[in-house]
């Protein structure tokens, strides 16, 4: 558990938070390397299922970066997203999970600090909950998937 | 179309809990239009179940399929060779579509994942209303195309009880009376007198009142 170095899903749109994340490496702001993104032409297009088969393959925690509320390029991908996000919370309690290893996240593409800040704290919250579940079980019996 | 909803998580894991191999089968039909047992809420419904399993430190082997129709005899037939390796069959169909599985592999545990809810339509993206109780004796023509048998909470055909306040349901204001409903409509259109018209006591028979339905066309049966 000391030296547990959480593996983070982000998926993020490429009109925000990827455009951050760019911004923050501009700027040289640092972030975890916890953190794998995933690039989305909008966070619309990630579906619950994107996010339970990242949990199930092993990811100890998931978040979705979208525009800042109003601010999407689609409309309304970011609501989607968001409730999206909701019902796969609602599962992960429902099955006994923590439903914050799940998170969507709102910023625009000048948030770079934003960005890198999210990283961290996000990294922290997933430290505190500890590995994914699965990942003990399929150590010892499926060792492919992890 | 038939509406329902997915099950709490907890009663659907109770009812495979002794099973290791489960086929999980939605359908292509109502189901999928109300979000409830179609493709993706099946892939879903399949994740949750294995991430449960793998919390407890155990696999979960699952088959995922989704049939054109599960009330159909001809589609479930299709399920002849994966259902032979599944411990229990969970389905993701209304209550028509379980029964028909059930009824064609008598052999194999079949277990509902949805609660079948009602005959409705979609009033918006993800919300859908009672429209239709099936009453086998339809009274639209007359009541301005809309349904007292199944929007009216007592069901009245004659006009609006005293619950009715502002226009509402007494059971919430939620609920719109369907009386108030049906006589702006009837004003709109000019058919007033239409309301006048005393509807006789109906004969629920059809509704259900004489037991279980079936529709046998003579010129489809084989």
């Amino acid at each position: 558990m000391e030296n547990f170095e959480p593996e983070i899903v982000a998926f993020c749109c490429h009109y925000c938070a990827y455009t951050a994340a760019d911004m923050a490496g501009s700027k040289r702001i640092s972030y975890p390397s916890n953190v794998k993104i995933i690039r989305v032409p909008c966070t619309g297009k990630v579906d619950a299922i994107h996010i339970m088969k990242a949990l199930e393959k092993g990811a100890d925690g998931v978040y979705v970066a979208g525009c800042l509320e109003g601010d999407c390029h689609f409309k309304n991908g970011n609501t989607r997203a968001s409730n999206r996000v909701a019902r796969v919370q609602k599962f992960l309690e429902e099955i006994g999970w923590e439903k914050e290893r799940v998170e969507m996240i709102n910023m625009s593409a000048g948030m770079g600090e934003k960005f890198a800040r999210t990283a961290h704290e996000f990294t922290e919250k997933i430290k505190e909950l500890g590995p994914n579940p699965v990942k003990q079980v399929k150590k010892t019996e499926i060792p492919a998937l992890v | 179309m038939i509406t329902a909803e997915q099950k709490p998580m907890q009663e659907i894991i109770k009812y495979i809990e002794p099973y290791d191999k489960i086929l999980l089968i939605g359908c292509n039909e109502c189901v999928t239009v109300c979000a409830a047992g179609g493709r993706k809420e099946v892939g879903l419904l399949a994740s949750a179940l294995k991430l449960d399993r793998l919390k407890h430190g155990k696999t979960l082997d699952i088959k995922e399929i989704t049939l054109e129709r599960q009330c159909d005899p001809e589609y479930v037939e299709e399920l002849v060779t994966a259902i032979d390796d599944a411990d229990a069959v969970l389905s993701m169909a209304c209550g028509c579509g379980v029964q028909t599985v059930a009824a064609r592999y008598n052999n194999k545990h079949v277990y509902p994942a949805v609660n079948t809810k009602f005959m409705g339509a979609s009033l918006s993206q993800g919300v859908w209303a009672e429209r239709c109780q099936g009453c086998g004796d339809c009274m639209l023509g007359i009541t301005a195309g809309i349904c007292p048998v199944s929007r009216c909470s007592k069901s009245l055909l004659n006009g609006p009880c005293g619950g009715t306040s502002n226009g509402q349901c007494e059971i919430g204001p939620d609920t719109d009376c369907a009386w108030r409903l049906i006589w702006e409509r009837l004003k709109a259109l000019g058919l007033e007198e239409r309301y006048e018209e005393l509807v006789e006591a109906r004969d629920w028979r059809p509704a259900g009142g004489a037991g279980p339905r079936k529709i046998i066309r003579e010129d489809l049966a084989l």
